[in-house]
């Protein structure tokens, strides 16, 4: 089971570059009463029977490796969602892409914690792959407003890649400082 | 800390570039891959991801290894793994990692160039270990 939001972000990001997007897009927003996410890309879709059988954690598709006997991701969110009282929502259309988003309640005992975002987006940025990702974060809390996006490619750019450690150091103090209230 | 702007993380990189002693690293950069599968997220691969930068970054050799993650590499029972290829060395693929375990792959084989026996669950056969 994973233990913070940003595992179970990772996870979910994770699945929309494997589907072959040209685009992913993140969406994080934060109130002082919940966490919401999106994450949708426009990669190969699912079909309606497709669908049902991704959130059966006896499935997979067979292309992560010989051995898989389980596809764990989504129904580990789906629980985690319903433990803590929050919302899950997933629509797919096969060729045109997928769209998965969850919230958590930030009141209730059994939410998992944020995580270290920063981190997160950085891990979700660096997913191997030719697509575009696209990460909004807001936030209207106590804490402080918020509000930033991130690009891939721009990202990509000024750090002349995001695979050198050097670089990858660079960006995590990058995305840390966009925690900065507005 | 102050909010960075793309084009200050620009300047920053091109500033580091140049304090940087210039070496020829085409085709000797060392690759590290962190398994990211949701095995290994669950399991703390995260973590060891930031850990490896962070320890890479700070013995200087942030110019020549490359860091990468993939999917599940089909070792889930001993998660995280991590994967490391370096000129030089046998390939290996490190399982049980943590936080401090991670510190110590990168002082040990892409520093010192000598293996993490204890966390070995992948290398090549014996043979090709002894040349």
């Amino acid at each position: 089971m994973h233990y913070s939001l940003g595992d179970y972000v990772l996870d979910i990001a994770q699945n929309a570059v494997e589907s072959g997007a040209g685009t992913v897009r993140i969406d994080f927003a934060e109130t002082e009463e919940s966490f919401s996410v999106a994450v949708a890309d426009d990669g190969v879709g699912m079909a309606e029977e497709e669908l049902a059988r991704a959130l059966d954690p006896f499935y997979t598709d067979g292309k992560k490796h010989a051995r898989r006997k389980v596809g764990l991701g989504l129904p580990f969110l789906v629980q985690a969602t319903r433990q803590a009282e929050g919302s899950f929502r997933i629509e797919s259309e096969k060729g045109k892409g997928t769209t998965v988003a969850f919230g958590f309640p930030k009141g209730n005992v059994d939410a998992p914690p944020l995580g270290d975002l920063p981190g997160l987006f950085r891990a979700a940025l660096c997913l191997p792959g030719d697509h575009e990702m696209t990460i909004r974060r807001t936030r209207s809390s106590p804490e402080g407003s918020l509000s930033y996006e991130l690009s891939r490619s721009e990202l990509s750019e000024a750090l002349g890649g995001l695979e050198r450690a050097d670089s990858l150091a660079l960006l995590l103090g990058f995305l840390a400082s966009q925690e900065e209230a507005d | 800390m102050a909010k960075m702007t793309l084009e200050q993380l620009r300047k920053l990189r091109e500033d580091k570039k140049q304090d940087l002693t210039r070496r020829e690293v085409e085709g000797k950069e060392i690759q590290v891959i962190v398994g990211m599968g949701t095995c290994g997220i669950a399991a703390g691969a995260k973590q060891t991801f930031d850990e490896i930068v962070k320890a890479v970054d700070e013995y200087g050799l942030g110019k020549d290894v490359i860091i990468r993650q993939t999917g599940c590499m089909g070792l889930c029972y001993v998660e995280p793994t991590v994967e490391v290829v370096m000129p030089g060395m046998p390939t290996v693929i490190y399982g049980k990692m943590t936080s401090e375990v991670a510190k110590d792959l990168v002082r040990k084989h892409l520093v010192e160039k000598k293996l993490l026996e204890n966390h070995i669950f992948d290398r090549p056969a014996a043979d090709i270990m002894k040349k």
